[in-house]
């Protein structure tokens, strides 16, 4: 079996897994970090998100040793202890999750959304979130948060 | 009413968003159990066929299998059973069709299950899994409605071969016809409610776990309430008792009504943790999500309305096939009868209604309640055949629909489809929405549009809904197998802190929240120091669970009841301590005071005092500072209101694009706004997917074409607009809080204003209708098809 190593939240980790694991299996199965979902199968859903070197992905689409090397972020490495990145308090601050199951996908790829349009118009919102489904809160909500959480990301 | 930020009527933020946030959330595929296995099922790839051997000999032979389970496994056991009975118009019973565990001997649609395979790692039993070799002879298929009862290919059913499982009537249909033959007009419209998978993100998943030094069974899922699942799992199915049987449903990711039943792998792993002693978890993917969840709606339904020559309308007479797919599932037979036909007098004062209702079986997936459940198949057919009426008779829709409301000073209302509806105010809703909708300036917008080519419409829609399901008397005699009240235990702690035990069951619904502002308010404490606890049946006494938009008004209200036992014995507690009479103590804000005098003791002494009684009472009262109430509704609740679409059609292209939509609905009072309207956000959507992007579709040999999401068009950012809600308010009548439920409103009242706001634009071609969903290609085939 093959070893992977990578960063993952700023640890490093290594283990030795089947060469099928996708990503999100090493994360949830071999890091238990259980925030990242899994919510379809065919790479549309987005509950998978996590950042790798700094980007948007989607971990089901990955294998585990496509990320050798690579940084990667999950919802967990996003803030520190009790503190909330600016998009996490701002989906709290608008009601922009129900169930939660979709939110830290949705989070991660709002964040490099915001990183990639630091200043983002609502259709540019919805148009960027495409790839993140929720079936709670008719994204009117999530929008907002965008929004919001985008600003308090330009500081 | 305590005045605390935290109270009744406060916007409190979510206090469970912290743990989802922060990806700290406990769905029940995060956890894992020592020596935890894992069950991959076989299911069947054709919708009817013969099963003639299963050979798994290769499946056990392969690396980490532990065990491969066929039906010969569950024969000691019994079906799944269906929770509600409904009879035929002569009497007899329905057709009831054994639902097994794993197919015996045939399997009945795609997706049913037929072997299970158990490995130490979820791809050993993956692999394990494409090794069992099952033989089928391929049977045809049952799949249209029209066809399985007039000339069905087969029968799905023995018992029933001529597919149907029930004829059941509601109304005089003598007199209804005879209020047709003196009608100035009449308006007929035949449609279908589209089929829906109803996808709640969060894949369906279970873990058996069996205690072999007490026979204990505790079975993690994914469940909207899980004492039903222990109640049904435990007496019907595997025969094991209460006290012996643990169920837990901790955070679950959505669930719409997907999350109500009990489904076979429940049972399946429950079984399977006890043959192999170690614990057994099964996670659906999301196509086996689409193949074995219950799916929703999958009407055929001709409707036709009888109108005087003022519009007011005289009679309603309707005509549904209702697909029950391949078994009964656990509320299935009850949603177009009691949920549907019930709800057909809407907001207006038609005086007679006849409904007739087929159930059929098909050999496909079992259809059950999807957020709505009846009442938005309901809402489809009357407003929609209003609209058309109409259309037909020049009446402006606004205007058809205000001739022929129940007034205000006419509730408590008795309609001919046998609820009561106690409080309403239909023309306040409608007003707010024309008004919020700016319906008066249509012509404009429509014009403006013209002149970039395309085609504006409006539409609207006033829904009605009976929710806090239910009276247990009244669902008792149409069938119902189970009582629908409530429980709730407050449990005060020594220290002061609160936790409330609740059978209601929060998955994205925000109970969390909600009822602590409840039991804030009424405790006057700090929502702090109150702890909502759910989903689980080894702590909570009893509870019936979240659907039906029962929480608040049900679920809240055994709460308000327990609330007012701990305060009853607090002020007898107070008194002892204030040397006064328990009469003379009153409770407010947290304190307790001796009427007409400056004395007060508070909320907290007195907890302390009851769990260290020293100076108490002990001869009257026992110590400890604890109260279960259970509450059954004397009525249903009737949330209403009015939505306004306006839609924007490419007469070149078949592109409908939802411009605004306004909601305006009356949900009585209301615990915290901004979860009611993020409730109506949600149902919002789902019904404009409904409407225009949504359909789970069967090709003529029962194979499900859209059992992925590159198939099944789900709603996303981008297919939506933001929304316009507002509230008016006339308070329940008959629950404590004065609330009737906000869970399915959106979904209830968006789909006929979206076709409704899509014929308006295409009404100058000569379009009369157009089915939903919507798409591009049906709208743009309208359109031609009006050309000719």
């Amino acid at each position: 079996m093959p070893t992977v190593s990578m960063t993952v939240n700023g640890q490093t980790v290594s283990a030795e897994v089947d060469g099928r694991t996708l990503l999100v299996e090493f994360i949830r199965e071999h890091l238990a970090l259980t925030g990242t979902h899994v919510g379809c199968d065919t790479s549309q859903c987005g509950a998978c998100v996590v950042h790798v070197n700094g980007e948007a992905a989607k971990s089901c689409t990955m294998l585990a040793v496509q990320a050798n090397g690579a940084s990667v972020t999950t919802i967990e490495g996003l803030s520190e202890g009790d503190d909330l990145h600016p998009m996490q308090a701002a989906f709290k601050d608008n009601h922009g999750l129900q169930c939660g199951f979709c939110t830290p996908g949705m989070i991660m790829s709002a964040v490099d959304l915001a990183k990639r349009n630091p200043n983002p118009t609502e259709a540019e919102i919805r148009k960027g979130l495409e790839g993140n489904i929720c079936r709670c809160t008719g994204y009117h909500n999530i929008v907002k948060a965008v929004a919001q959480g985008a600003a308090g990301m330009r500081g | 009413m305590n005045d605390s930020v935290a109270g009744i009527g406060a916007r409190v933020l979510r206090r469970e968003d912290f743990r989802f946030i922060k990806g700290r959330g406990k769905y029940v595929d995060d956890m894992v159990l020592p020596r935890q296995t894992y069950a991959v099922i076989v299911r069947s790839p054709h919708a009817h066929a013969t099963v003639n051997s299963i050979d798994s000999s290769a499946a056990a032979a392969m690396p980490g299998v532990v065990r491969v389970l066929t039906s010969k496994d569950f024969e000691a056991f019994g079906g799944l059973p269906c929770g509600w009975l409904v009879n035929n118009q002569n009497g007899d019973p329905m057709v009831e069709p054994k639902h097994p565990i794993l197919a015996e001997g045939k399997v009945r649609h795609v997706g049913d299950p037929v072997a299970v395979v158990i490995a130490n790692t979820k791809a050993q039993a993956r692999d394990a899994a494409d090794a069992v070799v099952v033989d089928y002879s391929e049977l045809p298929a049952v799949v249209n409605m029209r066809q399985a009862l007039s000339n069905p290919p087969a029968a799905v059913h023995d018992e029933a071969p001529g597919n149907l499982c029930y004829d059941w009537a509601l109304g005089d249909k003598e007199t209804v016809d005879a209020a047709f033959a003196g009608a100035a007009h009449v308006t007929r419209l035949e449609f279908t409610n589209n089929r829906l998978s109803p996808n709640a993100m969060e894949p369906r998943c279970a873990i058996g776990d069996y205690d072999r030094s007490n026979g204990d069974h505790t079975l993690y899922t994914t469940s909207q309430n899980p004492h039903v699942i222990r109640l049904l799992m435990g007496a019907f199915v595997l025969s094991i008792p209460e006290h012996k049987l643990r169920v837990y449903a901790p955070d679950v990711g959505g669930g719409f009504g997907s999350k109500i039943y009990h489904y076979a792998e429940e049972a399946i792993v429950t079984v399977a943790a006890k043959v192999i002693g170690r614990p057994v978890k099964w996670t659906s993917d999301r196509t086996e999500a689409f193949l074995s969840d219950a799916h929703g709606r999958d009407h055929v339904t001709t409707a036709e309305l009888a109108l005087d020559a003022d519009g007011k309308f005289l009679g309603l007479r309707c005509d549904t096939l209702a697909n029950m797919g391949a078994y009964l599932s656990t509320f299935a037979p009850c949603v177009p009868t009691y949920l549907h036909a019930t709800l057909l007098a809407g907001q207006y004062k038609t005086p007679l209604i006849y409904c007739n209702v087929k159930a059929v079986f098909t050999n496909t997936v079992p259809v059950d309640a999807y957020r709505g459940a009846g009442r938005p198949e309901a809402t489809y057919l009357l407003e929609r055949v209003i609209d058309k009426a109409a259309r037909e008779m020049k009446i402006d829709p606004a205007e058809i629909r205000r001739r022929n409301f129940i007034q205000p000073d006419e509730f408590p209302y008795q309609t001919p489809v046998a609820l009561v509806y106690d409080t309403g105010n239909y023309e306040a809703t409608l007003s707010a929405a024309l008004a919020a909708s700016d319906y008066a300036g249509i012509a404009a917008r429509k014009a403006e549009a013209k002149s970039r080519g395309k085609l504006r419409g409006i539409g609207l829609s006033c829904y009605i809904e009976a929710c806090g399901i239910a009276p247990s008397a009244v669902v008792g005699s149409l069938g119902a197998r189970a009582g629908l009240y409530e429980a709730a235990t407050i449990r005060v702690n020594p220290t002061g802190s609160i936790s409330v035990l609740t059978g209601s069951h929060s998955h994205g619904q925000g109970h969390e929240t909600t009822f602590a502002q409840v039991v804030a308010d009424q405790l006057g404490q700090p929502i702090e120091n109150i702890d909502i606890v759910h989903g689980d049946t080894a702590r909570i006494p009893f509870g019936m669970g979240t659907y039906g938009s029962r929480s608040i008004a049900v679920g809240g209200a055994a709460i308000v009841k327990a609330v007012d036992k701990i305060i009853a014995k607090g002020k007898k507690i107070a008194a002892h301590l204030m040397e006064a009479s328990a009469d003379d103590v009153v409770f407010e804000n947290g304190q307790f005071k001796v009427a007409g005098t400056d004395k007060q003791i508070d909320f907290g002494s007195v907890a302390l005092t009851a769990y260290v009684p020293h100076n108490f009472p002990l001869e009257e009262l026992e110590p400890g500072l604890e109260e279960t109430a259970f509450y059954d509704p004397a009525n249903f609740t009737f949330p209403a209101g009015s939505y306004v679409c306006e839609v924007e059609v490419d007469p070149e292209t078949g592109v409908v694009e939802v411009c605004s939509m306004h909601a305006s609905d009356d949900f009585g009072n209301i615990i915290n706004p901004m979860i009611v309207e993020g409730q109506v956000h949600g149902g919002l959507v789902q019904g404009i997917g409904q409407a225009l992007l949504e359909q789970a579709v069967y090709d003529d040999n029962g194979q499900l074409l859209t059992a992925s999401y590159n198939d099944y068009t789900m709603p996303r950012a981008d297919d939506m607009p933001s929304f316009t809600v507002d509230h008016q308010i006339t308070a329940c009548t008959h629950n404590p809080l004065g609330v009737k439920g906000c869970g399915e409103a959106g979904a209830i009242g968006s789909p006929p204003a979206v076709i409704n706001a899509i014929v308006d634009a295409l009404s100058e071609l000569g379009v009369e209708h157009v089915e939903m969903p919507a798409t591009p290609r049906k709208v743009w085939r309208a359109i031609q098809a009006a050309k000719k």
